[in-house]
């Protein structure tokens, strides 16, 4: 079986981000980056279905800048064994890398395509269901458990009120929720030898997929901040500002 | 348009007329609301999105699609605003399966011709609604906190550290609410027609529910609770969350935790409060024994006061918290425990 990660080059976790003056996104400039991480999450649940055995090859795939083939390469040090970069200096939304993917899909004709619940920048949480949807695949959204065999996945899922099982056949859209797996780190070696993996390189055009949006973003701005609090001395001021506020009684 | 305009002015009340005079370009406007639900009881957020769907403007449906859930769909048609509830009951609908679900949202949109799709977030929701996007060839706008008109919305990006307000060009709008975000429509007072849809051709055969754990509780909901009792790495271990729960049952509020707490194996997965877990936004959320991670601080700090004990003073919580107390919460959790009782 052949599995296809998406991975997605973000604003790193840790970072606060910042709103450029004009409003008309969030600063990258300059900002540290990193492999989203829902998407190691993914890449790592590959590789382990890789060495069960149950999955022979694992294709590491990124849509966006010349710079997310170093989040490509951060992929193969894990272990993907070759990586596509779509390149497109374009920002696209979620339906648009979804229709970008499933033109690499029905290429490579993967049994698997794992990716993570959402990215932590644009907090969609949309592409693996609209790549499902376009395949007319079934999908196992927010997974926290994977078993898959020929022909079947059987998936442990987070749900609202707990956790479900669901069952459907190959091809699968997985997307993987942050319980899923402890990502490993790429060492040393393993970073050298991703090097000389191969790559190759898109252009969306060549896919012949329409990737324009009808959606504009009107502004970008900060969120309101909230007024500075104050120390309580001890547990019986609090108690005293909080019935003051009529919250306890 | 303005003679339908006028036919409009004469059949209808005078604070329909302000709504519309307020969203002037909504004069086509129909939102079909996907409903949240058991197959038993309506989820409150189904509320919350009824009333983001009226500050879209236009008629307001809402679609239950599920198994045996007569008694939502009743439900559904006593929530003020709603003007219609259209019911699909087969038992491929009982999970919310996207594959199957999708088909039916489809099915509806297109024989209604509605120009909007609303849901609250929900696991059904995030699962459902790109799919039928992605069918319709439009994008899908997540997680919205504020309507601004009916092809404008705010939503929240980078865990909350930045609004985002994007304007869709789209034929069919499709969108999720955050249910906090908007007050709940009133659950009595309307009086809309159910409507049986058929439910033909909703099974794609695809995908099978297999089992279920959810969680039992007699406590409030914690995305719904008037009052959020938090814990987080500081809590030690799972045993030390009983004291949480027994401040929460004192105050008739609900137990989250951090993301932190549940990769420890203290709490559930579905207890977390965050960016990628729940987003809560009571009138009072107390966390003890969390730092303040942003991805932490996406899922709380909308709630009205926010109360933080920790031990250090250094911890980020208190940038946010209304009030804080720097003390050990094992200390201050059981005083705060017995100062309610009085």
């Amino acid at each position: 079986m052949r599995a296809l990660v998406a991975v997605k080059r973000v604003v790193d976790y840790a970072v606060k981000v910042r709103v450029k003056a004009d409003k008309s996104a969030v600063e990258t400039a300059g900002v540290k980056m990193s492999m989203n991480p829902f998407c190691e999450i993914a890449v790592e649940e590959a590789m382990r279905l890789k060495e069960s055995g149950v999955v022979s090859e694992v294709v590491a795939v990124s849509v966006g800048s010349k710079a997310c083939q170093e989040t490509i390469r951060t992929a193969m040090a894990m272990g993907a064994d070759r990586g596509i970069h779509v390149q497109s200096d374009e920002a696209l939304t979620p339906l648009g890398v979804a229709k970008v993917l499933a033109k690499v899909s029905e290429k490579e004709t993967p049994d698997v395509f794992l990716m993570g619940k959402q990215a932590i920048d644009g907090d969609n949480n949309q592409t693996g269901q609209m790549l499902a949807s376009l395949m007319g695949w079934p999908q196992a959204t927010f997974a926290s458990g994977v078993t898959l065999e020929k022909g079947k996945a059987t998936v442990v899922r987070e749900v609202d009120g707990g956790m479900e099982t669901v069952t459907m056949g190959t091809p699968v859209v997985i997307t993987t929720d942050l319980r899923l797996n402890e990502p490993r780190y790429a060492t040393l070696p393993n970073i050298m030898k991703a090097k000389k993996k191969p790559m190759e390189t898109i252009d969306p055009a060549a896919l012949g997929v329409d990737v324009s949006s009808k959606q504009k973003v009107v502004s970008v701005s900060e969120p309101p901040t909230r007024q500075a609090g104050e120390k309580v001395a001890d547990t019986a001021d609090l108690v005293d500002k909080l019935k003051a506020k009529g919250l306890i009684a | 348009r303005v003679h339908r305009g006028q036919h409009m002015l004469a059949s209808r009340a005078v604070s329909r007329l302000v709504a519309l005079r307020t969203f002037s370009a909504s004069r086509s406007a129909s939102t079909l609301v996907l409903a949240t639900h058991d197959n038993k009881t309506l989820n409150p957020a189904t509320l919350s999105a009824v009333t983001a769907a009226s500050k879209i403007g236009g008629d307001v449906t809402v679609l239950v699609g599920g198994h045996e859930c007569g008694a939502v769909a009743e439900a559904a048609a006593k929530v003020a605003g709603v003007s219609k509830v259209l019911k699909a009951d087969h038992p491929a609908l009982a999970k919310g399966l996207p594959e199957n679900l999708d088909k039916l949202v489809l099915k509806v949109l297109s024989d209604g011709g509605h120009s909007h799709l609303l849901s609250a977030t929900s696991a059904v929701s995030r699962g459902v609604l790109p799919r039928v996007a992605a069918q319709l060839d439009v994008d899908a706008i997540s997680d919205v906190t504020e309507v601004q008109s009916e092809d404008t919305f705010v939503r929240p990006i980078y865990a909350g550290n930045a609004l985002c307000t994007v304007q869709s060009g789209d034929a069919v709008k499709v969108v999720t609410a955050r249910p906090t975000a908007f007050d709940k429509a009133p659950a009595e007072g309307g009086s809309a027609a159910v409507d049986d849809v058929s439910s033909s051709a909703v099974d794609s055969g695809i995908s099978s529910f297999v089992s279920e754990e959810i969680a039992k509780s007699d406590r409030p909901d914690l995305a719904a609770a008037p009052v959020v009792v938090s814990g987080g790495r500081g809590m030690k271990n799972g045993e030390n969350f009983q004291m949480l729960y027994d401040l929460a049952d004192k105050m008739g509020g609900a137990v989250g935790a951090s993301r932190a707490a549940v990769d420890a194996g203290y709490m559930s997965n579905e207890t977390q409060v965050g960016q990628t877990g729940k987003v809560v936004a009571p009138a009072l959320y107390i966390a003890c024994g969390i730092s303040g991670a942003i991805q932490h601080l996406a899922g709380m700090k909308d709630s009205k006061t926010i109360v933080a004990i920790n031990k250090d003073p250094e911890a980020p919580i208190f940038q946010v918290a209304d009030h804080g107390l720097v003390e050990d919460l094992f200390k201050a959790v059981p005083e705060l425990i017995s100062a309610v009782a009085k």
